[in-house]
């Protein structure tokens, strides 16, 4: 399946080559190189590329392209999604994802990538397991292996690895026993000139952090199951229960992981927390435009909005803006045309805008359309779906657990057409 | 071992080796000091010196510093014989980095990598399985040809260890030496035939890819494993689900008959969209012969879960699985799941858009109701952009291309260029494809032409183009204001496009062709080849139909062209003066010019580029890149014929079977409700032996339980075979069903004989199940053989009441019904006259031992005699009809409601043909129709028994009562009581499962009535008026406590009433299903409160 693993940084060096068969050659890159210039962009470089021989899959992430190498059919989003798995277990590993990083602790990098895959097909990419054959690297371990001369290499096969519960390791300990649960769903959504909603949904997720001692089985029960129609679960957790009864049950992962990802879509109706007022106008003649916008809360239940962030990438024609904030800070990029206004929290007592002028490109005729206005924001407590947990229960273990679930709303893709 | 390994024999000891080692290092290194670089060559020197040292902190570092070489491309070749000695070291790190080391360069430094050899042999030996495994890996990883022999010893021994984990390695080393030696195919192949039947979920997924990889053609390799991969399928690790999905579709391709129906319209297919795999099953059955393999449901069903996999790649394989294999209308679950894929990365988005967008032009039904998830981001990325205009335009019909277009107009605005540009073209085609709105969209781009944007005008112009060639006609207007427009665009396709309308419609617009041509000649040179053709091509049109006034121009312009640099130019120039203008050489073309020149040209089709992709395999390489990729695997078409599917079969080992014990959880109940409904029709065919029958109820719960429970070997290969036989039955009994009883009773005798032998060593756990049920379900048997609705057991004590209920007939009754209300006292057995009473008992039996220890189903404590009103006697045209509920169990699916319908001839005239036609469901409903009546004579009656699965809800069944001559509209509304079955359980249950039921899912409310109205007696009458409760026998005087459960769902309705203080008294009902609860809580209270 996958040959080979090449790791390109935006500059175009490739950085890190692996190979699980024979060689390929790392002009097969050239082919690649191709399509990144013609692409212009980093994002539409694209993901599956044919050269005479072989086939470059592709993904982009923390500005590194990750590219395998294909000799024969296989389906795409095998060898995608493993890529994907590839940069998450970096991530889980090294805390970040970045050239630097990989060059630091590529003896690290290499173990896990031959775990992961054996003759191109994966092996063990559960991070459990993982962290179990080579464990990541901490400035205290890197100490004590000098000191000790012991390894990061473990050399026993994990338990995970043959069990029914692969997730899980063995022989978990702690002294406080917790699990977190973070209900955290985004709102995705187009609003429209006139301020309605063109579409809008909700994607949804739950993030458990589970530190709990031994074999906990637990059980989550929602209040209203109902809206989960359209879920993907971790593979802990048991689909048939979930099918008959609606509860989450499950023996969870050490430490953390994503329970579910779901989706409410567009059919039901999406509440839409603010909403924003604007006019911006390009005149013909003069080389001035007028730019006002208003962020104000629309339907909160009662939280606050905070951490509110818009960008919008203005048309080529504007040289430069002249804003004042009512509140926050911003800037304007009169290279890349990006104008980004840091909020903060919405008071509605005192709405926050942004207010001034543009300066247009003389001689230039004005653009034809408004720039679309892109929107961030986080309400703290509030899951926006309605979605509650109703009780979390654990079984086959004898400690009281100490149980937390929290819940946020953030934006998603959310822009404003004007 | 030692007999088949040179190398082995002559390096037995690992001090040796490394002596070796040494020896070759002396030898080889003098060969390296011609090494290009020398600074590169002093590096290595001290490396070399590092991996000789004693410490192993030293050589770590040296094995450190070379990885990180070779991650960077870096050649270390040179240092193999340092390295290579160090295989054999203690220290693991050093040891997986010699590893690592190895199978990079192994294939370059053949002779040295023999060194290693040994010391993996001994390491295959090693009782730590991880060493073992690692050792397999290394060995089969090293690409050198000579040790083949060794290779396959060591993979024919780890396919037979103890160690999952091994033998899955050992599946992985198989596909390594093939692709080294093809040569050893067929043993390769004898070893895959050998892990195929591993029952380890962690082997699974290996092995089939090496199946996949070595012998894809074997198909015959899997026959025998079919039904455990299915089995299995949910428990392997999502890498191998993805290959096994891909290699069962390619197998049940061959295997079976095609599910599709020929007249598989769109409309049917939007039509049953959503409805359940069962259902669909039963209407296929009715409509035409073709029954579904089980084998082949078995796949679909199993499979479905899946679509709920994190995996992107794995929600892919099973949408192309259903697409592939499923019957059209089940294919419309998976379009939610790729939906939600949408969300992911931009890599995973592609991918799954462009599935989307082949799928979406075959059939659009599937896709319509997401239309709105494919709406562009201006954030998207271009190539996502367009994919997604793709799918909107494939998806674009009358009913939504409004909204459509004013999305359309959005993105016509994007500062994206090139997205506008495509969205033109989408515009264009959607005009095209929807005449409704050719007009609008014509209009719309006739506006964009005065855009500021040149790329905008000039794709307008293009689509015009195409637009207005299809329907020529009064457009004038649109070409004069293009011809106005030939001053100020410069894109040459625009250009040539205008020229090229102008040309072809000169004769609409003869003032302005000329003029045209006039302006282009002065131009011709500079302008673009593509444009100077059209210029060229104008002329000659003109020439031929206003020479009068153009011939001069024209003969300007050939001049020009005569002398072009462009050969194509000077060609078309040449070619078009011998056509057009008339000399002696010129020859019989010359006459035909101007229908060469003007003949009719054929409109373009504007197609999707996604046309052409279906023929392969969604989800592929190939079908992305749109060309076969190298070792892509064609999917066949289905067979004419389905071949024999008892190849499938595998033997029983009947020593292993192990049963799961009767009740044993909750958490089976699921699965089991699958097959009651083939238990029950089961139990008809096979009076002979219940206790066989009931066996393979549970075969089939526990065959559906295998997937998550066990790796125990003995039982999953019995599972396997049990789930055929189970759903085997099923398929059976629901023809059956249909047939009547002759044919049973024949098949009966067979079957059951059959049965039995294969059930034998379970009849003892099963007879034993049979018979702790006996108790609960005797009276039932009883009660129904005596004709009697009224059952005895649960309301024995309290039979006085019901009883005296009776005796005063509810007023709205007519007389009539009374009459008839006495011969359907027999219900369940009238539509089947097959079913003796005493069979009746031992169907219901069956049906409680397999419901779970609580929830016992017993006997309705009263049976209402209200009857409704389905059809008056006067819009039916003398036929009339009521209906109404016996509160029985539905013998045609325990998830349905019987009722009975009782029918009338009220006229003068025979009845002929009494049948139930069309029948509109909600959905999710369906409806098991009684056989129809033959004639139905003046003044006389009948009264039959049909089954309603009401979804538990209270939606109302429309269908079509259809005589001879007429149809008349009817529908049955049911009362929320009568979507209940009692349940019988003791008061502790009662409370166990009540304190489960609380929150959300309790209701409650208080009833104020006078005292009198508070006596048992009077609140049991009352409530199981209402609804079918059973009522739960209760210690305490003021609580009543009564049960039931939801027919559909099984869903506990738990109601309690408590008596307060003076005259209050508190209802409380808890269920799962809040909605009917609800309903039945408002049901109750005026019920109650009332004197």
């Amino acid at each position: 399946m996958i040959h080979s693993l090449f790791l390109i940084n935006s500059s175009g060096d490739i950085f890190l080559e692996k190979h699980w068969k024979s060689v390929v050659s790392r002009s097969v890159c050239d082919y690649f190189f191709e399509a990144q210039e013609r692409a212009t962009e980093a994002e539409n470089v694209p993901p599956v590329i044919p050269t005479p021989h072989h086939y470059l899959l592709s993904v982009y992430r923390h500005k590194i392209f990750f590219v395998a190498v294909i000799q024969t059919e296989v389906p795409p989003l095998f060898v995608i999604e493993f890529l994907h798995r590839v940069v998450d277990t970096f991530q889980d590993y090294f805390g970040v994802c970045s050239e630097p990083v990989i060059k630091d602790n590529v003896v690290v990098v290499y173990e896990v990538l031959e775990e992961m895959l054996d003759n191109g097909f994966p092996l063990a990419t559960e991070s459990n397991i993982l962290k179990e054959l080579i464990k990541p690297p901490t400035i205290l371990r890197t100490v004590v292996n000098t000191i000790t001369g012991s390894t990061n290499v473990g050399d026993q096969l994990p338990t995970g690895q043959l069990s029914v519960v692969p997730w899980r390791r063995t022989g978990v300990k702690y002294t406080n026993n917790e699990a977190y649960f973070d209900v955290v769903e985004e709102i995705d959504a187009i609003i429209d000139k006139s301020g309605s909603t063109v579409t809008a949904e909700i994607q949804g997720v739950i993030d458990a952090c589970v530190k709990l001692t031994g074999m906990p089985d637990l059980t989550l029960s929602f209040m209203n199951p109902r809206l989960l129609d359209d879920v993907s679960f971790h593979p802990c957790v048991r689909f048939k229960r979930w099918e008959s009864e609606r509860i989450l049950s499950f023996i969870p992962p050490d430490g953390s992981f994503r329970l579910l990802s779901y989706h409410v879509s567009a059919q039901n109706l999406v509440a839409i927390p603010v909403y924003v007022k604007h006019s911006i106008s390009f005149r013909d003649s003069s080389s001035l435009g007028r730019f006002e916008i208003t962020v104000g809360p629309k339907q909160t239940m009662g939280k606050t909005i905070e951490g509110v962030i818009v960008t919008s990438q203005m048309p080529k024609g504007v040289l430069n803006m002249s804003l004042t904030p009512s509140q926050g800070t911003h800037t304007f990029d009169p290279v890349t045309k990006m104008l980004s206004w840091d909020v903060g929290k919405i008071n509605p007592q005192k709405l926050p805008s942004l207010k001034g002028t543009m300066s247009l490109q003389v001689g230039a005729s004005k653009p034809d359309e408004n720039p679309t206005i892109n929107l961030q924001f986080k309400i703290q407590q509030l899951a926006i779906s309605g979605l509650k947990v109703n009780r979390l229960d654990m079984y086959g273990e004898k400690y009281k657990p100490f149980k937390g679930i929290k819940y946020m709303t953030k934006a998603g893709k959310f822009q404003v057409r004007t | 071992m030692s007999s088949n390994s040179f190398a082995y024999n002559e390096q037995s000891g690992g001090g040796e080796a490394a002596e070796l080692g040494q020896e070759a290092t002396s030898t080889i290194s003098p060969s390296g000091a011609f090494g290009l670089f020398s600074s590169d060559w002093k590096k290595n020197e001290d490396l070399k010196q590092m991996l000789e040292s004693n410490k192993d902190s030293a050589k770590l570092d040296a094995m450190k510093r070379i990885v990180g070489m070779i991650a960077k491309g870096k050649n270390a070749s040179e240092l193999f014989p340092a390295v290579v000695k160090n295989v054999a070291s203690k220290n693991i790190e050093i040891k997986k980095l010699v590893y690592v080391y190895l199978v990079r360069y192994a294939e370059e430094q053949q002779d040295l990598a023999l060194l290693s050899i040994s010391t993996f042999q001994r390491a295959l030996k090693d009782p730590n399985q991880l060493i073992r495994a690692s050792a397999l890996r290394v060995l089969s990883s090293i690409r050198v040809p000579i040790i083949v022999p060794i290779m396959m010893l060591a993979i024919k021994e780890a396919s037979a260890d103890l160690s999952p984990y091994v033998r899955k390695n050992a599946a992985h080393a198989i596909q390594k030496l093939y692709s080294l030696d093809p040569e050893q195919k067929e043993m390769l192949i004898e070893v895959i035939e050998k892990l195929l039947k591993d029952k380890s979920t962690l082997v699974a997924g290996s092995v089939v890819m090496a199946f996949e990889e070595v012998c894809p053609d074997r198909i015959d390799l899997i026959h025998r494993n079919y039904r455990k991969l299915c089995n299995l399928l949910v428990d392997v690790e999502e890498w191998g689900q993805v290959v096994i999905i891909h290699m069962l579709t390619r197998y049940a391709r061959t295997q079976f008959v095609s599910p599709w129906r020929e007249d598989d319209g769109l409309e049917d297919n939007e039509k049953n969209f959503y409805e359940s795999d069962d259902e669909e099953k039963e209407k296929s059955d009715k409509k035409r012969p073709y029954t579904m393999d089980p084998d082949h449901r078995l796949l679909i069903r199993n499979t479905k879960p899946l679509l709920q996999s994190r995996n992107a790649a794995v929600v892919m394989a099973v949408a192309q699985l259903y697409w592939h294999i499923s019957p059209k209308s089940e294919a419309g679950v998976i379009s939610k799941s790729l939906v939600r894929l949408l969300r992911s990365n931009r890599e995973v988005q592609y991918i799954v858009l462009q599935n989307i967008a082949t799928m979406s032009i075959q059939r659009k039904g599937m896709f319509e109701p997401y239309l709105k998830s494919f709406y562009v981001r201006s954030t998207d990325p271009t190539m996502i952009k367009t994919l997604k205009l793709e799918i909107l335009t494939n998806l674009a019909n009358e009913a939504n291309i409004s909204t459509l277009l004013r999305e359309f107009q959005t993105y016509v605005k994007s500062q994206d260029k090139q997205f506008a540009a495509a969205t033109i073209q989408t515009i264009g085609r959607c005009a095209t494809s929807i005449t409704e709105v050719t007009d609008t969209c014509l209009n719309g781009l006739v506006c964009l032409l005065s855009n500021r944007d040149e790329i905008v005008v000039a794709e307008s112009v293009v689509v015009i183009k195409k637009l207005l060639q299809m329907q020529p006609a009064q457009h004038g207007e649109i070409i004069k204001h293009m011809a106005k427009l030939l001053d100020s665009i410069t894109v040459p396709v625009a250009r040539a496009s205008i020229l090229w309308l102008i040309g072809e419609n000169c004769e609409r617009v003869p003032k302005i062709a000329p003029d045209v041509l006039r302006k282009m000649a002065k131009t011709f040179t500079s302008e673009d080849d593509l444009v100077k053709l059209q210029i060229l091509n104008l002329g000659a049109k003109l020439y031929l139909t206003n020479s009068k006034q153009t011939k001069l121009l024209t003969q300007y312009i050939l001049n020009l062209g005569k002398y072009d640099q462009n050969y194509d130019i000077r060609d078309r120039t040449r070619f078009i003066r011998q056509l057009i203008v008339p000399n002696e050489k010129s020859g019989a073309l010359s006459k035909y010019a101007k229908k060469i020149f003007l003949a009719q040209k054929p409109a373009p089709l504007l197609e999707s580029p996604f046309k052409d992709r279906d023929h392969f395999q969604l989800g592929t390489l190939s079908h992305t890149l749109n060309i076969k990729a190298s070792g892509y695997l064609e999917l066949s078409n289905w067979p004419e014929v389905a071949p024999d599917p008892s190849v499938r079969n595998v033997e029983v080992i009947e020593s292993a079977k192990e049963w799961t014990p009767v009740g044993k959880s909750k958490k089976e109940k699921p699965a089991k409700k699958f097959y009651s409904e083939s238990e029950e029709e089961e139990a008809e065919e096979e009076e002979s032996s219940d206790s066989s029958s009931d066996s393979e109820g549970e075969s089939g719960s526990e065959s559906g339980d295998t997937g998550s429970s066990s790796e125990d070997s003995s039982e999953d290969s019995s599972s396997g075979q049990e789930s055929e036989t189970g759903s085997e039955a099923e398929a059976e009994g629901k023809r059956a069903g249909k047939r009547n009883s002759r044919l049973k009773r024949k098949s009966d005798s067979e079957d059951g004989e059959k049965k039995n032998e294969k059930s034998k060593t379970s009849e003892s756990s099963s007879a034993e199940s049979s018979s702790m049920e006996e108790s609960s379900s005797g009276s039932e048997s009883a009660s129904e053989s005596d004709n009697e609705p009224v059952p005895r057991k649960v309301a024995q004590a309290k039979e006085r009441k019901p009883q005296q209920e009776r005796h005063p007939p509810p007023k709205d009754v007519f007389l009539l019904d009374l009459d008839d209300f006495n011969p359907v006292s027999t219900p369940v057995a009238l539509p089947t006259p097959a079913l003796s009473p005493s069979l009746i008992a031992d169907l219901e039996g069956l049906n409680l031992s397999t419901s779970s220890s609580v929830i016992n189903v017993s006997t309705p404590v009263f049976v209402p005699t209200k009857t409704h009103e389905l059809l008056h006697r006067m819009s039916g045209k003398g036929l009339a009809a009521w209906y109404c509920f016996p509160r029985q169990p539905c013998i045609f699916g325990d998830k349905m409601v019987s009722v009975q319908i009782t029918l009338k001839n009220t006229s003068d005239r025979k009845i002929e043909n009494i049948h139930i036609g069309e029948k509109k469901l909600p959905v999710g409903m369906q409806m098991h129709v009684f056989h129809p009546i033959d004639s139905l004579e003046p003044e006389g009656s009948v009264t039959v028994s049909v089954g309603i699965d009401f979804c538990d809800s209270t939606q109302t069944a429309c269908f079509q009562l259809c005589t001879k001559d007429d149809c008349f509209n009817v529908n049955i509304q049911p009362p929320v009581g009568e979507l209940l079955l009692p349940v019988a359980m003791s008061e502790k249950d009662f409370k166990k499962e009540r304190g489960m039921l609380t929150g959300m899912n309790e209701t409650s409310a208080t009833v104020i009535a006078a005292p009198q109205n508070f006596t048992p007696s009077m609140i049991l009458q009352k409530v199981v008026n209402v609804a079918n409760l059973g009522a739960v026998p209760s210690g305490q005087d003021n609580v009543h406590r009564f049960a039931a459960k939801t027919v559909h769902s099984g869903s506990l309705m738990l109601v309690t009433v408590e008596l307060k203080e003076g005259s209050t008294a508190q209802l409380i009902i808890n269920t799962e299903k809040t909605l009917i609860g609800s309903v039945l809580l408002r049901e109750l209270k005026p019920v109650l409160s009332q004197g």
